[in-house]
């Protein structure tokens, strides 16, 4: 028996989705895989195409996970596309003169973007918005234009104009029909959703056809508008709808519909027994041709499902919904079911408020079952009206449409959707389905729901069982940042008060624990800047802030000097060098442009430092959570690239925040240039500067889980910079979890970096002015912890290793050389006994 | 206004060994929820601490799990109204009562008697 063939042509979404099934159900082990891509890259989610331009690459977008080509045997062949099928032969030709046998054909070949038939539309500057490669090359040339203009104002149009919004552009929008996004949303919707874009600075033209592209050299210059006008404009995209992609299909003689699309039936047979459509590409056997992702997946399914002989065939594909959500900045669209109430005896219960841009429009029968409806403005509720379609709301819709607080008791909770409610429309997933999981990254693992548009995700979080309890630690219910509100506003100074007050019940009187000490010790410091070993604070703090140095396996401590912006003189590069000789301390640069000295006992710990204090040397709290470092590259000054001094930067920047406390350590860095020898995108706060000033990047992360930080703000000049960055971290160490880096913060955050930006660039909370003044708080009262320490006899008391002996050495801390320095001796610590005793009484 | 309590001294003491007690420090130097070590005549080391309703204790210093001498260097807590310390190294917490360790049932550090003298 030979092994059949089953031949894809086409590897976008639908044709890796179909791929996935045939693995899940075997069938890759039994049958060759071939597949055709014609793209310069495997299948990635055309979905999030526009997250790109928010800082996805390619690679974050492919769909395809490592290794799954490999493991299940399937040939790919990336940058081929077929070029003809010989059904009587049963063979596809590929462009590269493949050819390939079949038993099975699928053809997944999607869709291609229409351009309507205007003079110029081939000029230089005009384009589609389709692929990865579209929009590469639309961002390359967005660098030289100024103006750009999107003709149709549908979902792909508005993001496609949302993107060269995003890129700077002055940006149009032409749309032939009277409103926006006319396949969605009914009048009453165009008309708030025409407010809403025109308040982010969009110029909307509706009602108005293009008739040309007008150009000169070969390159665009503007557009004739039917209207009689023309608009200067550098570059045109075109959105004008898409089309299936089924030459392929007609060139072979497969049946094609009227307007295109290829014919299949309930099983995605095509005129061809032997040949499969699915996707884009086909014309569903309800006479539709799905422009959408979720059909697509079911039609793969059902493919999968027959050629792997499963009995019953399932149900095949009769049919889907068509909701929508727009997925452009700051805009609130949302259509589903029969959003324009097509169906006889239907009603409308609309609630439309022209001031804030709201509007939304449900449509039920006359027997009250929800059908569809149209939110614009405010899309909160949408994950959770689409499900409830077809059936009779639990609440009035006037209900449904009110905003809360105007004469609306209840917001509907998912507790209300039936157990076989499709929550996930992206992948068709069901609430019972989703109830299985714990968790949302379970449910993404398992389900995929959530994985797709992402417009699930919030009634998903609402379906998981909440963790059980948000509190920070067994003493205290509440959460780190509920804890830096409360302290804040009642201005408690004290651990003891703020637990016997605000504790669990049952650890009130306590002594707390170890997880929420340093907490609120932390809090504490960044609200009141004081001393942090004082009083009843010095108990709060872990062990390396008690002793403001770091301890090590042995129970020895290691130093780190503040050395801002990693610029050191000579003088004090040798003061470094003499101290660690004298007290015979290891040393070794760090990862963070400075140097640590290991190896030093508790009770060397004053001594070592009244020599650095002396040298004019600080803390450089490589022990707290708190600023480390800011490290620098050269900059301008020598680099034959530089366009700002990026030390002077690192360095002034340090010295601001140094000793700030935080939910976890602070680090940044500052490069000179594009080149980024400073590394800055992988850190809390990164600068690069630009000719015109600083680019400004926030939530980057190394360490275990690196994340590259995003683009908070352009060309500030130093003033905006440090500005910014005060309101950043305010922000931040306000509301971030304990233990929370900023990367995990923000990607935490409700409303990610657009809420972050309207919060610290917009100030859309008023809440700017407080956080500076925290910040400059902080920077006025700033003082060296070590020198602190010095000044007070009192304060230097606990630096013994023995209280009972402040004279004596502590003998379990000892070291061996190892290349010419010394290391740890960790034998004497698994003996267990520093002296031998006579006694031998064990410890345990 | 001189009283009597301020002619007070209050001392620590342990006992290492039955019958056998050993001064520390005075109570005073105890930070309310922090340790100190102490170094035993014949060379072992003792954790000693105070918690916030004034109590102490007093447990063997070495850290069982890595072998540093460092566990009076850890915060104190209560788990269920229970005192512990929190190993400053990998954070294993122990019953300054019983010794037991609450993260690992195998282990166990010495626990020794303590108590406050005062001499006028
Ligand atoms: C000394 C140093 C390694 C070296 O020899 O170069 C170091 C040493 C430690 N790092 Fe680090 N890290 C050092 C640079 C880094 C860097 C590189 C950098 O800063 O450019 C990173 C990745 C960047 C980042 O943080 O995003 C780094 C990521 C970590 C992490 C993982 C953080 C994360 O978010 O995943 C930890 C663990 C933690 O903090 O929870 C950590 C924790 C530690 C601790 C505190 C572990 C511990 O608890 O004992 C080490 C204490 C050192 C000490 O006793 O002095 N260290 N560590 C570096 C000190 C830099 C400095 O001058 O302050
Ligand atoms: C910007 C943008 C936003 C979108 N947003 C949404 C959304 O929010 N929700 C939603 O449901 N849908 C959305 N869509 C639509 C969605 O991307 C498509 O429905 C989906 O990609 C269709 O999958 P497909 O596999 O059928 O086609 P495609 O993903 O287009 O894949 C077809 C592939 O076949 C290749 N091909 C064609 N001919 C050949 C050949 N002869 N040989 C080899 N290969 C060939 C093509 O190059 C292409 O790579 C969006 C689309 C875009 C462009
Ligand atoms: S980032 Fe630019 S300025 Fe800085 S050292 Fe590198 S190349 Fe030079
Ligand atoms: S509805 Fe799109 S991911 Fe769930």
């Amino acid at each position: 028996m030979t092994t059949p063939t089953i031949v894809l042509v086409g590897h976008g979404m639908v044709g890796q989705r179909f791929l996935e099934s045939l693995a899940d159900r075997g069938v890759t082990e039994r049958a060759r895989i071939v597949v055709l891509c014609e793209e310069p890259r495997p299948a990635y989610d055309r979905v999030q195409l526009t997250s790109y331009f928010s800082g996805k690459t390619p690679d974050d977008l492919s769909m395809v996970e490592a290794g799954f080509m490999e493991k299940h045997g399937i040939e790919l062949y990336v940058g081929d596309a077929a070029e003809s099928v010989d059904r009587e032969a049963r063979t596809v030709t590929a462009r590269s003169g493949r050819v390939f046998a079949y038993d099975a054909l699928v053809l997944a070949t999607g869709s291609y973007p229409f351009v309507p038939p205007v003079p110029g539309k081939d000029a230089r500057g005009c384009f589609v918005y389709r692929t990865i490669e579209d929009l590469l090359a639309i961002e390359e040339y967005a660098k030289t234009a100024t103006t750009g203009a999107v003709v149709g104002g549908g979902l792909l149009g508005l993001e496609a104009a949302g993107a060269l919004k995003g890129l700077g552009l002055d940006t149009h929008v032409v749309e032939f029909a009277p409103r926006l996004m006319p396949v969605q949303v009914d009048e009453g919707g165009g008309a708030a959703l025409l407010r809403t874009i025109e308040r982010m600075g969009l110029t909307v033209h509706t009602g108005t056809g293009t008739q040309e592209v007008v150009t000169a050299d070969g390159s665009v210059t503007g557009m004739k508008l039917s209207d009689g006008s023309e608009l200067a404009t550098d570059m045109v995209v075109f959105s004008a709808g898409v089309r299936p992609r089924d030459q392929l299909a007609r060139d072979c003689g497969l049946t094609v519909g009227e307007r295109g699309g290829i014919a299949v039936d309930e099983q995605c047979r095509t005129s061809d027994p032997a040949v499969f459509a699915i996707g884009e590409c086909a014309l569903a056997s309800d006479g539709r041709v799905y422009g959408l992702v979720a059909p697509g997946y079911e039609m793969a399914q059902t493919v999968a499902a027959t050629l792997a002989e499963e009995a019953g065939e399932g149900d095949g594909f009769t049919g889907a919904d068509l909701s929508t959500k727009l997925k452009l900045l700051g805009v609130d669209v949302a259509s589903f079911g029969d959003a324009h109430g097509t169906a006889e005896g239907c009603l409308d219960v609309v609630y439309s408020d022209s001031r804030s841009g709201v509007y939304k429009k449900l449509v039920v029968s006359g027997d009250g079952v929800l059908l569809g409806g149209v939110l614009v403005g405010d899309a909160e509720q949408y994950g959770l009206l689409r499900p409830l379609t077809g059936t009779v709301p639990p609440v009035s819709p006037e209900q449904l449409v009110l905003p809360a607080g105007a004469g609306a008791p209840v917001a509907l909770g998912p507790s209300a959707l039936p157990d076989d409610a499709v929550i996930c429309s992206c992948h068709n997933v069901t609430k019972h389905a989703i109830g299985a999981c714990s968790s949302l990254a379970e449910v993404k693992k398992c389900t995929k729901a959530g994985t797709g548009c992402g417009s699930c995700v919030k009634v998903i979080e609402k379906l998981l069982p909440a963790p059980a309890d948000k509190g920070l630690c067994g003493c205290f219910s509440y959460t780190r940042s509920e804890l830096y509100e409360i302290a804040r506003a009642l201005r408690v100074t004290s651990f003891a008060a703020l637990l016997d007050s605000h504790g669990r019940e049952e650890a009130r009187g306590g002594e707390g624990c170890e997880v929420c000490k340093p907490t609120v010790g932390s809090i504490l410091a960044s609200l009141n800047n004081g001393y942090i070993l004082d009083g009843e604070q010095a108990s709060l703090q872990d062990t390396n802030d008690h002793f403001l140095a770091n301890m090590q396996r042995n129970g020895s401590y290691s130093v780190v000097p503040r050395i801002p912006g990693g610029e050191i003189t000579p003088d004090k590069l040798i003061v470094i060098g003499e101290v660690a000789r004298d007290f015979g301390l290891y040393t070794k640069i760090t990862g963070g442009q400075r140097i640590d000295l290991f190896g030093a006992r508790v009770d060397q710990l004053p001594s070592i430092w009244t020599r650095l204090v002396d040298a004019g040397f600080e803390s450089g709290h490589a022990y707290g959570k708190a600023l480390r470092t800011i490290k620098s590259c050269v900059g301008q000054t020598w680099c034959r690239y530089g366009v700002q001094d990026s030390v002077k930067m690192a360095i002034q920047l340090e010295l601001r925040y140094r000793g700030l406390r935080a939910p976890h350590k602070l680090k940044s860095a500052v490069s000179g240039c594009a080149r980024e020898c400073a590394e800055a995108q992988s850190k809390d706060f990164g600068i690069i500067a630009t000719a015109g000033g600083w680019n400004l990047y926030v939530g980057g992360n190394g360490g275990a889980t690196p994340r590259h930080a995003d683009l908070l703000a352009q060309d500030l000049s130093d003033a905006e910079l440090v500005r910014l960055i005060d309101r950043f971290l305010m922000f931040y160490i306000r509301t971030a979890d304990r233990l929370e880096r900023t990367s995990t913060w923000l990607e935490r955050l409700e409303g990610g970096l657009d809420h972050l930006k309207d919060v610290v660039v917009h100030d859309s909370l008023g809440l700017c002015d407080e956080l500076e003044a925290l910040m400059a708080a902080h920077v006025a009262d700033y003082q060296d912890e070590w020198a602190q320490t010095l000044d007070d006899p009192e304060r230097l008391r606990r630096f013994v290793s023995f209280v009972n002996a402040p004279e004596a050495p502590d003998p379990s801390v000892r070291f061996v050389p190892e290349r010419d320095q010394i290391k740890p001796d960790l034998t004497i610590l698994t003996l267990g006994r520093t002296n031998s005793t006579l006694e031998g009484a064990s410890s345990r | 206004m001189t009283t009597l309590t301020t002619l007070t001294t209050t001392t620590l003491e342990i006992s290492p060994d039955p019958g056998s007690w050993v001064t520390v420090c005075e109570e005073a130097r105890l930070t309310p929820g922090r340790g100190v070590a102490a170094l035993l005549p014949d060379g072992r080391q003792v954790a000693v601490f105070r918690d916030r309703s004034g109590r102490t204790y007093a447990i063997d210093n070495r850290d069982p799990f890595t072998g540093a001498q460092v566990l009076s260097r850890g915060l104190l807590g209560s788990a269920e109204g229970r005192p512990f310390v929190a190993s400053p190294l990998l954070k294993q917490r122990f019953d300054l009562e019983t010794g037991r360790c609450l993260d690992d049932d195998e282990v166990t550090v010495t626990v020794f008697p303590v108590r406050v003298t005062s001499h006028v």
